[in-house]
């Protein structure tokens, strides 16, 4: 196995290229427990620790975000919780502490795994991922086009991910995960809602509870017409929500749960979550609670 | 096929060490076996239990999920680099002193993790605690000695300084 | 106490002598000798070892629960670079099957056919780990796959159900029959009936098994292993590798816990094997993944409960069936249907008992020893029955159990008589009357089911609380005498005296070396006492399980302190020239050597001189019988003890999510010899009881483990073990050491059922299996 270790973005495209069966890794959270466990063996790796531009982040003039691919768990929590709060809740349930410091957003997409904790709210918050290559440039992805199969994405192989770009919240931001005990699981499911108040939009990201992570563009757009933005939340509206979010997933039965319940669960978590945030938004103000 | 092998330099527990490993090996083999600090222990080769913890710049990682060579040019503390010399750290007294261990496998990788909590917060309150060591498994214990190690070792830190 | 010359090189970080901190006796907290290195990281795990020039081994392992092996061709691994050696069946020098039990049903490697997916076939030695298992996959097995043999059930009753292995698929079928069954249901006013089922739960010790074999010069092995009881590994590796007992030498290496799962023989004829055949040190370490299927598990259970009682409450009869899953070998499923069958119904007493419990082979994954074996998966059933009783009768928990509450005097199923306290009903009333957590919290996520996951800001969240009783039989039962034996030698080293304490058992974690120290200190006197690390070269201690080497190896330390002690006395009377029965009641106190009549005497060192004193004894507990193979009658059990927990629960209902928010535990442990080491066992023991109750299982589907990892295998963190608060009794057994009771197994029987109780609390629901899943809350299918 060959190990690649660029110091900068271009010499890691130019890495890419050259061997595009390479498997890029960051925080090596997710790509190790794989090569540990002799599930995978590739005959190089790619090591962007050592690529200084993919640990940060920026303002773009558009004022969306740009959150390089190696900024860890700990530091988008801690740098930009409050400007991505669905996404910092969801980095916070990921692993463990340890693995919050290493592990990345960017990983995360690498690895396109359903139950990857940051797919949800990426979707809910319309999130682009850019990606790029020696040969063609950059290419922006939307993230509800970026998962294409289990464990697949849209990525090309000589295609390495810069960063992901979304805008700050506008409006209130949940994630929820359901996991059977309370520190270091995977999500058996998980729901992410984002509120869109100036669009009157509310999105949505569905994980672990399909081949791959999805919107529930049918709830979607039922709020988009049902919702009515200056009253109380109507309990069949809720509802009504509820089922179709629970309809967009297309779970299976695994060790981790049933498909049953998974479904169940979802209808449950998007009702909750677009409770809290309907009353965050008609409360006037967006607090986190904590944890 | 001969492969390649990285000359890395790592500075463990203050001094450093040059080491050469190939691309693949883990920063928690080449700590226990080519360095011979096998007080860093592997659990589950998965990242879930957190045996494996060291600090990495100061920051608790896993071992088991870090290449060796990814840590070249940077500070390793292991649990023998926790000790003043001679003198076990207000952590290790703890642990030892509120039977916060039983087989103590866990015990180096909470006795990192735990560090480097106190570290940033000297005075964490109960919940503090919990979450900063939910990423450490302990089968023996059912954590309620290691949780009165953990205050413990706060107040030892701060009598101390 | 030096090791015999085997002429074979030592390894680096060998177990040595450690000097044990502190001067407290029996009933003090003195810290753990092994303390300091642990925290330290510098006490030597068995996966610790190394040695110049040792091989790395690997074993080829089976990919299917059941399939005849065609044929084996090991010429490309033999080929492949680095590699030393492969080695199958054909190599095994000795007998080709070991065993618990002598039941020498386990082939070494595989031979003909594979009974469970794991089962070992290959060996490979090399230079790196990594080599061996490159070349391990060189070795080309042609097998002919069967059908799994899996259904318990089928194994039990169906005679057509084609067989596992040669021994036939029930390994041990034991009635219990007391009074009339038939006659006492005519009178039931009241009928209550259930089915439970259990999963199979694994220890998920935290360091995986490993070893270290090194050949010795007089063609035998040294072996450095983690194991629960050497001795009886010795019993099955010697004739497997067909030398004498005397030329294998065993050295305890350290233990990363074990629960059970370091009963069985892992790595430790295989490394043996390898090194005889390279005549090279070998070192074998299991990953995570191996490790599910390098040790058996908990048996998982299927159980059929009917209680009739009276009106008030008062159970008339019990009619059980208990089936346990064993898999491929019998492992120690004998014992584990011996405690199911006599613990059946618990701390109860019924006057009309029919229990039968099965032990049966299948292709499932084999299962054997694990905390509180056989009266885990009963205590959930019986526990469950109580508090069905108590609905039916319309009365509370508590009360349903004090009412039928076994006492000092009543029989246990088996007609034997409790001889020793037994305070149960105080107890549970204990337990009740503890404070209550304070009510929920939604103010803050991480106090909610789901935590930081942020399932529920408060909704759907109902509170619940549930009681268990645990009822465990200590030291093996059934006429075993698993007796333990300590050499203890007294002498001065320094100007002072130390006591050198040396045997056989396995401390595990559980804290044995801290309780060695004790003794020692307080028979004879000493401050200074320094543990010898355990191997072959004392006599057997018998078993690290049971929760027995308080007891027993505790004992066993007692007596031999005691007879160095008579040793220093007779040699005061020779020092003071005065002839020992007239210098009146001798002891030894504070380093002096006390005449009840004439105070100190001398010092002990002054006494000692140059002596060196050094003696060896064995302990047996009283003996037993086996238990009537058609009644089930019989003074099986050495002793009893018992836990009640109260579990006070949150569930999220809507998602089925549980929060336990606090488990209470009183406990009687007849005399408490180290506080803090034994809070520790109470809580450890605790823990694993909530992993069984709500998250603990491997999941297995046509005999194959879907979840061989810690990644889906999940075991509670910090997050999910709650406070605990502690009642701790001290009613003595007479028959035991200082009155001590064993107390490492009682709190996992108890604190499951008392969490399930919880939880229907919460929920109404009758769930009826563990671990409760999320779905069995939400009647999600």
């Amino acid at each position: 196995m060959d190990f690649l270790r660029p110091t900068t973005w271009a010499e890691a495209l130019a890495a890419k290229a050259d061997r595009p069966e390479a498997v890029p890794i960051q925080g090596g959270t997710d790509v190790m427990v794989e090569l540990n466990f002799d599930l995978h063996r590739p005959a190089a790796l790619l090591d962007l620790n050592q690529v200084a531009e993919l640990a940060e982040w920026t303002s773009e003039e558009d004022g969306r975000l740009r959150v390089g691919a190696g900024v860890p768990y700990v530091r988008l929590i801690a740098e930009l919780g409050n400007r991505l709060p669905g996404l910092a809740q969801a980095a916070r349930t990921v692993g463990s502490p340890q693995i919050r410091n290493r592990g990345t957003v960017g990983g995360n997409l690498g690895a396109a795994s359903p139950a990857g904790d940051s797919h949800p709210p990426l979707l809910a918050g319309d999130a682009v991922i850019e990606v790029e290559s020696a040969a063609r440039g950059v290419r922006m992805i939307p993230a509800a086009e970026f998962y294409v199969g289990v464990k697949r994405s849209a990525l090309e192989p000589d295609e390495l991910i810069r960063a992901f770009r979304m805008s700050p919240a506008t409006g209130p931001q949940y994630f929820s995960k359901v996991g059977t005990r309370n520190a270091m699981v995977i999500a058996v499911c998980s729901f992410a809602i984002a509120l869109h108040p100036a669009e009157r939009r509310v999105g949505t990201g569905i994980g672990s509870a399909a081949p791959t992570p999805r919107r529930a563009l049918a709830a979607e757009e039922f709020l988009a017409a049902e919702l009515d933005w200056d009253a109380r939340l109507d309990p069949a509206v809720l509802a009504r929500f509820g089922e179709l979010a629970a309809e967009a997933a297309s779970p299976i039965d695994d060790v981790r749960g049933t498909a049953d319940y998974r479904r169940h669960a979802i209808g449950v978590m998007a009702r909750r979550t677009l409770t809290w945030a309907w009353n965050e938004f008609r409360s006037g103000h967006f607090e986190r609670r904590a944890g | 096929m001969p492969e390649r092998v990285h000359e890395i330099t790592l500075t463990v527990n203050g001094t450093v060490r040059r080491v050469a490993v190939p691309g693949r090996r883990l920063l928690s083999d080449c700590l226990r076996h080519d360095l011979g600090l096998t007080g860093t222990h592997v659990g589950c080769e998965h990242g879930v239990c957190g045996c494996c913890t060291v600090l990495l710049d100061g920051e608790p990682v896993r071992s088991c999920l870090t290449f060796a060579v990814t840590a070249d040019g940077h500070e390793i503390t292991t649990v023998e680099g926790l000790a003043d010399g001679e003198r076990m750290s207000p952590v290790q007294r703890a642990f030892a002193e509120c039977h916060g261990l039983q087989c103590g496998f866990c015990t180096p990788g909470f006795l990192c993790t735990v560090t480097a909590l106190l570290r940033e917060n000297p005075a964490p309150t109960d919940e503090e605690v919990l979450e900063g060591i939910s990423g450490n498994l302990c089968r023996c214990t059912g954590y309620q000695n290691i949780i009165k190690a953990v205050h413990r070792a706060a107040e030892l830190t701060a009598e101390e300084s | 106490m030096t090791r015999t010359g085997s002429g074979s090189a030592t390894p680096v970080r060998a177990p040595r002598d450690i000097a044990a901190p502190g001067t407290g006796g029996v009933g003090d907290s003195p810290l753990r000798p092994d303390g300091t290195l642990k925290v330290k990281g510098e006490f030597a795990y068995s996966s610790d070892l190394w040695i110049d020039g040792m091989l790395w081994g690997a074993t080829l392992r089976s990919p299917h629960p059941r399939a005849k092996i065609v044929s084996i061709d090991v010429s490309a691994a033999l080929a492949h670079p680095g590699v030393s050696a492969v080695l199958t069946h054909e190599d095994v020098p000795g007998r080709k099957h070991f065993g618990l039990d002598h039941t020498w049903d386990q082939p070494v490697l595989a031979a003909g056919e594979v009974r469970h997916q794991g089962e070992p076939i290959a060996l490979v030695a090399a230079d790196h780990p990594e080599t061996a298992r490159r070349a391990m996959e060189k070795i080309r097995i042609e097998y002919e796959v069967l059908e799994p043999l899996t259904d318990a059930r089928r194994a039990a009753f169906d005679p057509a159900y084609p067989q596992v292995q040669p021994r036939g698929n029930l390994a041990r079928h034991q009635p219990v029959r007391v009074g009339d069954v038939e006659a006492a249901k005519a009178r039931a006013e009241v009928v209550v009936s259930g089915e439970y089922r259990v999963g199979i739960q694994d220890q998920a010790f935290l360091g995986p098994e490993s070893g270290l074999a090194v050949p010795a010069e007089d063609g035998g092995v040294d072996l450095y292993v983690a194991t629960q009881w050497m001795h009886n590994d010795l019993k099955q590796i010697a004739p497997c590798l067909g030398l004498p007992e005397e030329k294998i030498r065993m050295t305890l290496s350290g233990v990363g816990g074990a629960f059970g799962g370091r009963e069985d023989l892992s790595m430790q004829i295989h490394a043996a094997m390898l090194a005889l055949h390279t005549g090279r040190p070998v070192k074998i370490v299991y990953n995570r993944y191996e490790s599910f299927f390098g040790h058996v598990h908990r048996h998982p259970a299927e159980m059929r409960y009917e209680y009739g009682a009276t009106k008030d409450g008062r159970i008339l009869y019990a009619d059980v069936e208990i089936l346990l899953d064993g898999g491929a070998y019998t492992s120690a499923t004998m014992n584990v249907v011996g405690n199911a069958a006599s613990l059946g119904v618990g701390p109860y007493v019924i006057p009309n008992i029919k229990i039968d419990a099965y032990g049966v082979y299948t292709n499932n994954p084999p299962c054997g020893a694990m905390r509180g074996f056989g009266a885990v998966q009963a205590c959930f059933a019986y526990e469950s029955m109580m508090d069905k009783l108590a609905e039916a009768c319309g009365l509370d928990p508590v009360t349903v159990r004090q009412v039928n509450a076994a006492s000092q005097g009543s029989e246990l199923a088996t007609g034997q008589v409790i001889w020793a306290p037994l305070p149960m009903a105080e107890m549970l009333r204990q337990a009740r009357e503890l404070p209550m957590p304070p009510p929920l919290d939604a103010s803050d996520i991480r106090n909610l089911p789901g935590g930081a996951s942020q399932t529920t800001h408060g909704e759907g969240v109902r509170r619940g609380v549930g009681y268990g009783v645990g009822l465990k039989n200590i030291c093996f039962s059934e006429g075993y005498d698993d007796y333990s034996t300590a050499r203890v030698r007294l002498e001065v080293i320094g100007g002072e005296a130390v006591a050198l304490v040396h045997t056989a058992a396995a401390e595990v974690g559980q804290g044995l070396v801290t309780l060695e120290a004790q003794i020692a200190r307080t028979e004879l006197g000493v401050e200074r006492v320094v543990i010898h690390p355990a191997d072959n070269q004392v006599g057997d201690a018998g078993s690290s399980s049971a929760s027995r080497q308080s007891y027993m190896t505790g004992g066993a330390v007692m007596t031999a302190c005691q007879a160095v002690r008579e040793g220093v006395f007779a040699l005061a009377a020779a020092r003071l020239d005065r002839p020992l029965d007239t210098l009146g009641d001798l002891s030894l106190v504070g380093g002096k050597v006390v005449s009840e009549s004439a105070g100190v005497l001398a010092a002990i060192e002054d006494v000692l001189g140059d002596a060196v004193i050094e003696e060896t004894r064995e302990y047996h507990h009283e003996p037993t019988t086996g238990m009537d193979p058609v009644t089930g009658r019989g003074d099986s059990h050495t002793q009893l003890a018992l836990c009640v927990h109260r579990a006070v629960v949150d569930v999220d209902v809507e998602l089925g999510l549980v929060k336990v928010v606090e488990l209470a535990a009183v406990q009687d442990v007849g005399k408490i010899l180290n506080r803090l080491s034994l809070e520790g066992q109470i809580h450890g023991g605790t823990a694993q009881g909530l992993g069984l109750a709500v998250m603990e299982e491997i999941v297995v589907s046509d005999g194959k483990v879907r979840n061989p990892s810690f990644t889906d295998y999940l075991i509670p963190t910090i997050l999910d073990m709650p406070p605990m608060r502690l009642e701790i009794l001290e009613n003595a057994d007479p028959r035991a050491p200082y009155g001590l009771r064993g107390a490492g197994e009682p709190p996992t029987l108890s604190s499951t059922p008392a969490i399930v109780a919880a939880i229907r609390d919460a929920t109404g629901l009758a769930l009826t299996r563990v671990p409760v899943r999320p779905e069995h809350i939400t009647g999600s299918s």
